[in-house]
């Protein structure tokens, strides 16, 4: 389907209601429509026309609110579908397009949004208690609006004081096992409950953003370049990726150009984090089953990986190349040669580690079957990454949404069908082979060039777009007249699997929980910001 | 399962060397900045600084490692870069450090030291690093170190992160659950100072205004031989870095 096909739909079916206006030159077709409208264009979008949502980006005007709903073309040709809603500021009500159009992904886009700005979305039945805990802080504490006053806030500090977990199995003999925030050995904040007669969890609960820093808050009022260290350091093990979606934002507003050169250095680093990460995850798969010398050799595989990107890059987690317009320093040719050795030579080791683990059948049967997602449930949440392709989704941006010439490039996108822990594991070992023949691809075709063009700094809003290593990731910056940002959403890949993980805790023995969750490669410094 | 023995043995002794001798594979540190002496271009230099971790001294820059948070301004599209510390042992006594004469930390147990790690709002970088501790290269064991999953017996809190509002009460509690003697090192930038979070209405400027801390490691996020370090340094069997000085013939 394309824009001019997706036009006639809507018009046809909605009339003067929704008004789609195409911008050719990105790709995106917004269309604006009231808030009756909405839910049913939304429902459309993503149940009948196969759209996979992306995001809700939330944006207080100087009268009125614009909720901008956005949509891509997950496994098709076609481009992005913005859907805008806009009310006067005083009206607080949207309707809930998680519950009446049936679109679960948007569930914690509308809980966040209720908690940070105050917003209401009528019919959704769990607001609140979300990003603000209702333990540390009172309703009506609204962080995102402009005319927030933090000092007010935290000096006038009124949380519940009964507060208690939420319950949903009644039976007799059933009781809660709380986990965390502070639990096992290295691990992130994380707070589960899981409800038990006995020995298997019936139902889970996740409680996230214990480490919320408001990221999105802090970044407002910054130069491009300054939010860009936040943007690089709020989920440090997948730095490189989302201060690339952030960049692409920036130099998207300012029509900039990146330099052939820096395109390429780019994909070498997205690639290289990706192996590394991919790496780490199959690490800690290994470490939750206990099996002590695969965690070893995985260990050292993750640690080679990342003295590679430390000599490389001069930082072992890629910090500080990235800049609006390219990168902050070029990379010398024979140091790129090096790391693409030292990629191989990973993936080498990484391809020995995974035939040893398929035939070490204790190893198996603690993944095997375990902590399943099934393709379905996968598409109504509208999960992203290796979560995804392992669950049967072909969803992959590289593919889909093509950027910085990921089209010329030729790799494969790897897929199963089982959704449990054992395919998720297969899937990281594909991906990491996958990574290594996209650096080799862009070792060979580098040529000398400038790495960075300056960026003239322009007011507007855009999209930049990554496929990191966890998944999908979007991220919307609006500049203002002095090239400031005023407005920052990053919607983040472990936003939108989490919302999935405790489908796969249930119905397990709490002893699969550790193993579970680390075949999610989940990060809670993604979701929180 | 004999595939898994064999391929451990064959794969030999990967450790390094460090404390004994000095670890100089590639990648192993991001280094920091130096105080350098820079008469001409030392206020463009401070204005660079992101972090105000530069500061203007008698005829150069002096850094404040505590806020550094490796943008790479001060060497990246300068005419002259500072000079370039490369090191690892970065890991100083904080200044609000408790006395700690004949404790027994120091002594006959510090050969065996439990180490409960929190999460005070990390971006996962600084606890991947005290992930690679417990892989090969590292090996935090063969040194006596020991991460713990409970505080009731863990001897040095470990934490990172800038101490986001939601974590204060589970770090106290922490805290407090861990029998005496103890330690806390804060480990990163943004334990330090907040880092790039330190404005941030629901971080505090760094985890000392919710701790007592006893020992600091620099960095963002300080790679692993950093933070081994600050772990010798806790229990008295390195000396602190001198690192964290000021300018060279300057007092700060």
């Amino acid at each position: 389907m394309d824009h001019s096909r997706l036009k006639e739909l809507i018009e046809a079916a909605w009339g003067e209601q929704a008004r789609c206006r195409l911008d050719t030159a990105r790709g995106v077709n917004e269309v604006t429509c009231g808030r009756a409208t909405l839910a049913q264009l939304c429902g459309r979008l993503f149940h009948e026309w196969g759209f996979a949502f992306a995001g809700l980006i939330v944006e207080e005007g100087a009268s009125e609110w614009s909720l901008r709903y956005v949509f891509y073309g997950a496994e098709q040709d076609a481009r992005w579908v913005h859907v805008v809603a806009a009310a006067p500021l005083a009206e607080t009500v949207f309707p809930s397009i998680a519950v009446q159009a049936r679109i679960f992904a948007a569930d914690w886009h509308e809980r966040e949004a209720e908690d940070l700005y105050g917003v209401h979305f009528d019919g959704h039945p769990r607001l609140g208690d979300f990003v603000l805990h209702d333990d540390a802080w009172q309703e009506g504490v609204q962080p995102m609006r402009r005319g927030f006053d933090a000092a007010a806030a935290m000096r006038d500090r009124r949380p519940v004081a009964d507060w208690r977990p939420r319950r949903a199995v009644k039976e007799s003999g059933a009781f809660i096992l709380p986990i965390g925030p502070k639990f096992s050995g290295v691990t992130e904040s994380v707070h589960f409950q899981l409800e038990t007669v006995g020995e298997d969890v019936i139902r889970s609960w996740t409680r996230l953003f214990f480490k919320w820093r408001a990221v999105e808050k802090l970044a407002e009022g910054k130069e491009a370049q300054d939010a860009l260290l936040l943007a690089e350091r709020f989920a440090a093990t997948t730095a490189f990726a989302h201060g690339l979606a952030f960049c692409r934002a920036v130099e998207a507003i300012c029509g900039t150009d990146v330099p052939a050169r820096a395109r390429l250095l780019r994909v070498l680093l997205a690639e290289l984090e990706r192996l590394r990460q991919h790496a780490g995850a199959i690490q800690e798969i290994c470490e939750s089953t206990a099996l002590v010398v695969a965690n070893s050799q995985a260990g050292l595989i993750e640690e080679e990986l990342l003295r590679v990107s430390g000599e490389l890059a001069g930082h072992r987690y890629l910090f500080g190349l990235l800049a609006p317009g390219g990168l902050a320093a070029d990379l010398p040719t024979g140091a790129c040669a090096r790391a693409l050795q030292g990629a191989q030579a990973a993936v080498a080791k990484l391809d020995e580690l995974e035939r040893r683990l398929t035939v070490s059948s204790s190893f198996l049967d603690r993944l095997e079957e375990v902590g399943a997602i099934w393709p379905r449930t996968a598409k109504a949440y509208s999960l992203v990454g290796p979560v995804a392709r392992a669950s049967g989704l072909a969803r992959d941006l590289r593919r889909a949404q093509p950027y910085l010439g990921y089209e010329a490039f030729d790799f494969d996108v790897p897929v199963e069908q089982e959704g449990d822990g054992y395919a998720r594991l297969r899937v990281l070992f594909a991906e990491a082979r996958q990574s290594a023949r996209i650096i080799g691809q862009a070792v060979s075709a580098l040529q000398e060039g400038e790495v960075h063009r300056p960026v003239s700094p322009a007011a507007g809003a855009a999209l930049g777009w990554v496929e990191a290593p966890r998944g999908a990731t979007f991220h919307w910056v609006r500049l203002d007249e002095r090239g400031r940002v005023s407005r920052y959403r990053a919607v983040t890949p472990s936003f939108a699997n989490w919302h999935s993980f405790h489908l796969g805790a249930e119905k397990f023995a709490f002893q699969d929980f550790p193993i579970i969750l680390s075949t999610f490669d989940l990060s809670a410094a993604e979701n929180d910001r | 399962m004999s595939q898994w023995v064999i391929k451990g043995i064959r794969t030999g002794i990967r450790s390094t060397q460090y404390p004994s001798a000095e670890e100089r594979a590639a990648g192993v540190t991001p280094g920091l900045p130096a105080a350098t002496m820079l008469e001409r271009d030392a206020a463009d230099m401070v204005a660079r600084c992101p972090t105000r971790a530069l500061a203007q001294a008698g005829g150069g820059v002096a850094v404040d490692y505590r806020r550094c948070v490796h943008c790479f301004r001060c060497v990246r599209g300068v005419q002259r870069p500072l000079a370039w510390h490369a090191g690892y042992e970065w890991a100083g006594r904080a200044a609000a450090a408790r006395p700690r004469d004949g404790e027994p930390l120091d002594g006959p147990f510090r050969r065996s030291i439990h180490i409960v790690v929190v999460d005070a709002g990390d971006c996962g970088a600084c606890l991947n690093e005290v992930r690679q501790l417990n892989n090969p290269y590292y090996n935090m064991h063969r040194l006596g170190f020991f991460i713990t999953p409970t505080p009731r017996h863990a001897d040095v809190l470990l934490v990172v992160g800038p101490g986001t509002d939601h974590m204060r009460v589970a770090l106290r509690k922490v805290y407090d659950a861990m029998p005496t003697p103890k330690r806390v090192v804060a480990a990163g930038a943004c334990a330090l100072s907040g880092g790039v979070f330190a404005e941030s209405f629901v971080c505090a400027h760094g985890v000392g205004e919710l701790l007592p801390v006893d020992v600091e490691v620099p960095g963002n996020p300080p790679p692993p031989l950093a933070i081994l370090h600050g772990l010798l340094v806790a229990v008295g069997r390195k000396p602190p870095a001198a690192l964290l000085s000021a300018l060279p013939g300057t007092t700060r």
